[in-house]
């Protein structure tokens, strides 16, 4: 599979001179396939936001190089589709006008980009929500309509920060379900930041495991499990052992 | 003059049954009240040009209406104009305070001193530089009203969403784009609770700026009625002057509801 995204030996440190330094990221490499579901699991602290921050050009690494299709994505914004780990939707604006934010921030004409968004809608299930504000949408119809908004970003690479972390484990199974169904109508390359273990391997071809502070790649997961994929494959005896292989690695690398 | 609330949904949407008993609670105490005032007034026998009865308030009221609605219309214009400049100004000192830290530091502290010199020591000095006409009064009403407009706007652009300006920023959105789609909405709220307030202190500031002098307007009329001790009528532009307040209170709180329909929806789940 040809490489999209290529992450090699990032180091990210905060604070001032060489006493109060904290390393957030120690040496991280990692890659990312066309049409490949990457999954990023790690304890908190592990460094992930540093890591996302980095990817959408908010942020510089002290060292390191990322490249993107071969050319540097270093401090360039507007590159990659990130979803944020809440839903930040604008409580002003409606779920449509909400969706059409990327295009809007593009310079596409406000009818081009509402025509375009209202077809995507009902894929979406968000049809009958087009003129709703969001606080009257349920959790799981606001991370939809986000997720809607980062896939109008329109970038073949999508990076998802938890997602689903705070939703109810009963719409998170729905959730997951659903983002699979879009993935296998779309498929982008989309690194999946979580740190739920069965979540990662429900979801992803590929599971990269970092450590706690100072971030580091402990190793890479291939999840063999065959697609389709539903969440009651959670009892099969190869996810149960993928599980154990994660759990095991991560234990290791919080060092307990 | 120097408080100012948070935002209060409650005021923006509060609606069905109970903002029917928020109406009536009050309205039947207030009636109670007159009713108390009319009878104690009669039993009591006190001169009417110590205490009227609410009933020859009216009375007065409607004898002297064209001569209050000539006086009240000069008083009016007054504090809307007044109540232009102040957003004007009160806007623009929000945006500076809002485009860096530094501005902030300086400005602030001195802009929350500045309110602490009483209006009314400072409406003479007016006089005296302006001259007797409208424009003193404008004046007056506008440094009344600015500060409020000026504090609230500025909270509003300070407390705004840092995650929204993160996932705009992502996106590649200039600093421009993301003042009009994240700060200006955000801050508007907060820009009303500022409007609220200056808005029931403006017609307050034209008052104070006629008493001092004026050929027209309510706060003359006020004068010349007190001195010559025609009490009811002083009642009777109390009555006007509240009157007045709530027609600019309203017309702030239609202009709400129409910039922000996300708000006036909060009943819904």
């Amino acid at each position: 599979m040809p490489v999209k995204l290529q992450i090699s030996q990032l180091r990210k440190s905060f604070g001032e001179g060489n006493q109060n330094q904290v390393l957030a990221l120690d040496r991280v490499s990692m890659s990312v396939g066309k049409n490949e579901f990457v999954g990023l699991i790690g304890p908190s602290g592990s460094g992930k936001s540093s890591l996302l921050d980095i990817l959408a050009g908010l942020s510089l690494p002290d060292t390191g190089e990322i490249l993107m299709d071969g050319k540097s994505l270093l401090g360039r914004k507007g590159e990659v589709s990130y979803m944020p780990q809440s839903d930040v939707l604008f409580p002003w604006r409606t779920i449509l006008d909400n969706v059409t934010i990327p295009m809007e921030v593009a310079g596409i004409p406000r009818k081009e980009a509402r025509k375009e968004a209202m077809g995507l809608l009902p894929t979406f299930g968000l049809e009958s929500f087009a003129e709703s504000y969001p606080k009257m949408l349920s959790g799981g119809m606001r991370q939809r309509a986000s997720f809607l908004r980062t896939f109008l970003c329109k970038k073949d690479m999508m990076l998802l920060d938890e997602p689903f972390g705070k939703l109810d484990a009963l719409t998170r199974m729905q959730m997951q379900e659903w983002l699979l169904d879009m993935w296998q109508k779309f498929q982008h390359a989309v690194l999946f930041v979580t740190h739920d273990v069965e979540e990662a391997i429900l979801l992803c071809d590929r599971i990269y495991v970092l450590s706690a502070r100072p971030g580091r790649v402990l190793g890479e997961v291939e999840v063999n499990l065959p697609r389709p994929r539903t969440s009651v494959m959670s009892t099969n005896s190869d996810f149960i052992r993928l599980k154990r292989n994660l759990l095991e690695m991560l234990k290791e690398g919080t060092g307990h | 003059m120097k408080n100012w609330p948070n935002i209060d949904k409650s005021r923006l949407s509060g609606k069905g049954a109970k903002g029917w008993l928020s109406l009536a609670l009050p309205g039947s105490l207030l009636i109670a009240l007159l009713i108390i005032w009319e009878m104690a007034v009669h039993l009591s026998g006190i001169e009417k040009w110590l205490l009227p009865s609410p009933s020859l308030i009216l009375k007065s009221l409607w004898e002297t209406k064209d001569l209050i609605l000539h006086h009240s219309l000069q008083t009016l214009y007054e504090a809307l104009l007044g109540l232009v400049i102040a957003v004007l100004v009160g806007v623009l000192i929000a945006i500076m305070i809002d485009l860096s830290t530094r501005i902030r530091q300086a400005v602030y502290p001195l802009l929350v001193v500045s309110q602490t010199i009483p209006i009314i020591a400072v409406a003479p000095l007016l006089m005296i530089w302006f001259g007797y006409g409208m424009t003193t009064k404008i004046l007056v009403v506008a440094l009344v009203c600015f500060f409020p407009i000026a504090v609230n706007l500025a909270d509003g652009f300070r407390l705004v969403d840092q995650e929204m300006i993160r996932l705009l920023a992502s996106m590649g959105a200039s600093k421009g784009q993301m003042f009009r789609m994240v700060k200006l909405p955000a801050a508007l709220p907060f820009f009303f609770s500022g409007m609220r307030i200056a808005g029931t202190y403006s017609v307050m500031g034209a008052v104070i700026g006629e008493w001092l002098g004026a050929s027209r307007g309510l706060g003359i009329f006020m004068t010349r009625s007190s001195q010559s001790f025609l009490t009811d009528r002083v009642f009777a532009s109390i009555l006007v002057i509240v009157f007045l307040s709530l027609i600019i209170f309203g017309l702030i709180e239609g202009m709400a509801r129409w910039l922000m329909p996300w708000h006036r929806r909060s009943d819904f789940k």
